[in-house]
């Protein structure tokens, strides 16, 4: 995978955006317990329900920023005048932004589960999983989405209206079972509610196998959509 | 075979028409080059330069006409290999070192990393090997761009105003370049709005508003029109166009 490698070494390059994808996050789980130290049974709820939103919003910003930068500055129109199979161009994105995704869960969960005393309830695996997907969720959403804008001010305007209402639905500010009946249905299918109630406990495993397939379902989806949008001919 | 390439055109274009949106910026072009030709493509800016450059590398759309080049349709995937396109802007990654972008790009041609020494060679880079293109001055980052477009050594390549922005000694260099490389039989199609280029070239073609309005020697230019530069000669036939 040529392609995963050339966007690690353009992180590599880029140490303050490393970090910031790696501290944020973190700091803002920190802040949130802080917040909620009086109410420890909140912390509990909201802390594990925030890796899911966390890698979708972070990776989503990053990579529809950055593909849109390919897409303006030509090197995407290079490749494509090249042999570039459209698959190692998608596939690279997602491959190197899960790998963030995943050390950026990696941290968040460290911390929470130490510093910020968040009791331990979940599976280990299952939280890598939701993570895992949540990134990549974010990254093929902004492959797609970044089609759609011509400038970087653009591309970072979708952040609010992909994730924002997302967030609104997703479970965290008003419980599903509160909605009006019509968001209730909408929220069922969104992916962030997918991602945030994969990690909720105590579920049947069927639930859990139906939150991952909405989000694999969305991820395969989005990087289709993704790959249509990068034309070798254009009119 | 050897006689085989000798007789392919390099390209080989009739009634090239293209339309974008409801603008119609290539009006019936036609024309050839052959392998080893190093042609100049000028013209005032907006002329259809670039649509030309990007049509025959099949990223732009045909309305009418046909276009081929090295004997097969413009935007075959076998071309994909065997043309060296330098975009305007350097197309480059500013966040990867020299080495990286060559070494990534020579990847996706399927070429190793000798090939993407060998071109970091010939516009000689090497000494900037390891640094970041974005700490590289705008000729610099010209150089790596060319580069790129030379990898793996194609049999034609199609620069898109290659020169622009760089100093006199710089220029010199490129130019010394794309001579050395045709007469290794590498067909260049190079676009510039410096006239004083002109020279530089075997062959000119002057289009305006996407007419070809003169397809000759350099000589040939300065003979028809009478003047006694090439910046002269351009206005005169720009102007003196029906």
């Amino acid at each position: 995978m040529l392609t995963v490698r050339r966007i690690l070494q353009q992180l590599r390059h880029d140490p303050r955006t490393v970090g910031l994808l790696l501290v944020v996050p973190s700091a803002l789980v920190g802040l949130l317990a802080w917040s909620l130290v009086n109410r420890p049974g909140d912390f509990a709820t909201l802390g594990p329900r925030l890796l899911g939103v966390f890698p979708l919003t972070v990776m989503f910003l990053v990579t529809s920023v950055t593909t849109l930068r390919e897409r303006t500055n030509g090197t995407l129109e290079r490749l494509l005048t090249m042999p570039l199979a459209k698959a190692e161009f998608i596939l690279g994105y997602a491959g190197a932004f899960a790998l963030v995704a995943i050390a950026q869960s990696i941290l968040v969960s460290a911390l929470s589960y130490t510093w910020f005393g968040l009791a331990h309830q979940g599976i280990p695996w299952r939280e890598s999983g939701v993570a895992l997907c949540a990134g990549l969720l974010g990254t093929a959403f902004g492959l797609a989405l970044s089609a759609l804008a011509t400038t970087e001010f653009q591309a970072v305007q979708f952040m609010p209206a992909f994730i924002l209402p997302q967030l609104l639905l997703c479970g965290l500010m008003v419980p599903l079972g509160q909605l009006p009946a019509t968001l209730r249905y909408v929220a069922d299918v969104l992916p962030m509610t997918a991602a945030v109630h994969a990690i909720t406990s105590s579920q049947t495993d069927l639930y859990y196998f139906e939150q991952f397939a909405i989000m694999i379902v969305y991820i395969v989806a989005a990087l289709v959509v993704g790959s249509a949008t990068l034309r070798r001919r254009t009119k | 075979m050897a006689s085989d390439m000798a007789h392919e055109l390099a390209l080989d274009v009739a009634q090239l028409r293209v339309m974008r949106g409801r603008q119609e910026v290539l009006r019936s072009l036609t024309f050839e080059v052959a392998r080893g030709e190093l042609v100049g493509l000028l013209g005032p800016s907006g002329s259809g330069k670039s649509t030309l450059m990007r049509t025959l590398l099949g990223v732009q759309r045909i309305t009418s006409g046909t276009a081929r080049a090295l004997g097969e349709r413009v935007g075959a995937p076998s071309l994909r290999r065997r043309i060296g396109y330098m975009a305007q802007g350097s197309a480059i990654y500013p966040d990867l070192t020299v080495l990286e972008n060559l070494t990534y790009f020579s990847g996706i041609l399927g070429l190793d990393q000798a090939q993407a020494r060998r071109a970091m060679d010939i516009v000689d880079l090497n000494l900037h090997a390891h640094r970041l293109v974005t700490s590289l001055s705008g000729g610099e980052r010209s150089r790596v761009s060319l580069a790129v477009a030379l990898l793996g050594e194609p049999p034609l390549l199609i620069l898109d105003e290659p020169t622009v922005g760089l100093d006199p000694v710089l220029r010199e260099d490129l130019w010394s370049t794309f001579s050395r490389v045709t007469e290794e039989g590498t067909a260049v199609l190079v676009s510039s709005h410096v006239m004083d280029e002109a020279a530089r070239c075997g062959r000119l073609l002057l289009i305006r508003e996407g007419r070809l309005l003169f397809d000759d020697t350099p000589a040939a230019l300065l003979a028809r029109t009478g003047a006694r530069g090439y910046d002269e000669a351009f206005v005169r036939l720009i102007k003196g166009a029906p």
